[in-house]
């Protein structure tokens, strides 16, 4: 922004702290800016898949974002998109070798999500609206924030979607056996939550519960 | 092998929705679907390069990336070269520029799809069904480049269906007394879920 004061501002000043916060409520990614939910929501019957791939665009969106904003002046404006997808691709692709060799059995289970974060709107998005317009601390920020704020959505409804459609949490059993009717309990796991639609509607509520706090965000029509 | 195409084609509309079965493409898809007719347009504009793209990268990943694959018409010295870590940057590039050269070419010699098309053209490239089809291409192994095409083109149709769906929906949905906060978005994910419920009963059908 060339209207601002230049003045040396530490490294976690208010206005830096805000990049990180604001995408967690007020300018959340799938929530509020709706970026980001193509390569989302396939991934969150499980709790572990979902934290892996959160960790995944942590990883490509603060490194993207850092690079493209150094490079910024040098990419010609007709061509920025091609550039992007390139930085996207090569970050991508080191992820997916890394994943291949220290987590084989996630990888498998993201099968085509991880490539698929190359066309993540939300990595393009804050390319174009942010790192194309401010320097590599602030990118860095920027993109650690919004990532994150992707992250704590999928977590959540991975969350819930293996909590009510498998009773276990990252796997481990959390709902006690003897509930079960199988047991001669009262309980049953409700298979739809494993289905893909189901996805959707959770999302659906979070954001219903999101505005219902926070009612500067409601839509007119 | 005709039925077989056909089976193909019929299941990726329907039974693996590229929108209701693995939500791609679901950012334009929300953002572009408040009227029918943007919607027509960019489901065309999808459907145009799914069937173009994926036919080239299929024989980008037989005659390039597979292992061994270069070795097939380089000949010696060729035979053990794995390029498959190289599919991502490939596809990507393919992609755009598929999209850019389309784009020039609709320009030239049909101007009339091109003011259609337009604003939704340049925006294909970052649409995550077309690299995910071209993803699913090559996880599936498809055996020849009719498969490739044939599955684009279905891929495509289905995603077209359903933007046309939930378009018509959100016009009509705008008469109706919404709860405040779900407005807009909210509703609009949650009509798609519905919707994804029912194209669930396609699953039961064998192909």
């Amino acid at each position: 922004m060339s209207t601002e004061v230049k003045q040396k501002e530490s490294l976690f000043s208010k206005k830096n702290r805000k990049l990180i916060s604001d995408p967690f409520n007020d300018n959340n990614p799938i929530t509020v800016q709706v970026l980001g939910i193509c390569s989302a929501l396939a991934i969150t019957v499980k709790l572990e898949p979902a934290i892996v791939m959160s960790l995944s665009v942590v990883f490509v969106m603060a490194a993207g974002n850092v690079i493209i904003s150094l490079i910024r002046n040098l990419i010609p404006n007709r061509i920025r998109i091609i550039v992007q997808l390139v930085v996207v691709a090569s970050l991508v692709i080191l992820v997916d070798q890394f994943l291949k060799a220290y987590a084989y059995d996630v990888s498998k289970q993201l099968s085509v999500f991880v490539g698929l974060i190359i066309t993540n709107c939300i990595i393009m998005g804050r390319f174009e609206a942010f790192a194309l317009a401010n320097g590599p601390w602030k990118s860095f920020m920027d993109g650690i924030g919004n990532s994150i704020g992707y992250g704590v959505i999928l977590i959540a409804v991975a969350f819930f979607r293996e909590l009510l459609g498998s009773g276990a949490l990252l796997g481990f059993q959390v709902i006690p056996d003897s509930w079960y009717i199988a047991n001669g309990g009262f309980y049953a796991n409700n298979g739809f939550f494993l289905f893909p639609p189901m996805a959707l509607i959770v999302v659906g509520l979070i954001i219903w519960a999101q505005r219902a706090k926070n009612t500067k965000l409601i839509e007119e029509n | 092998m005709f039925q077989e195409l056909i089976n193909l084609f019929v299941r990726s509309i329907f039974i693996e929705n590229m929108i209701f079965a693995y939500f791609l493409g679901m950012c334009s898809y929300l953002a572009v679907s408040k009227t029918v007719k943007t919607a027509v347009g960019l489901g065309i504009a999808v459907t145009f390069v799914l069937v173009i793209t994926l036919p080239v990268n299929w024989l980008l990943e037989n005659y390039v990336l597979q292992p061994g694959a270069i070795g097939k018409w380089l000949g010696a010295g060729f035979e053990d070269v794995d390029l498959s870590f190289l599919s991502f940057i490939m596809f990507i590039a393919v992609i755009a520029s598929m999209v850019q050269l389309i784009e020039m070419i609709v320009e030239k010699f049909a101007p009339a799809l091109y003011s259609a098309l337009g604003i939704f053209l340049p925006l294909i490239a970052v649409n995550c069904s077309i690299l995910g089809g071209s993803l699913f291409m090559q996880e599936r192994a498809f055996g020849t480049i009719t498969e490739a095409a044939v599955y684009g083109l279905g891929s495509g149709v289905g995603w077209f269906l359903a933007i046309v769906a939930i378009a018509a929906i959100r016009e009509k949905i705008r008469y109706s007394n919404v709860p405040a906060p779900l407005r807009g978005l909210g509703i609009t994910f949650i009509i798609t879920g519905l919707m994804g419920i029912a194209f669930m009963s396609f699953m039961g059908i064998k192909l």
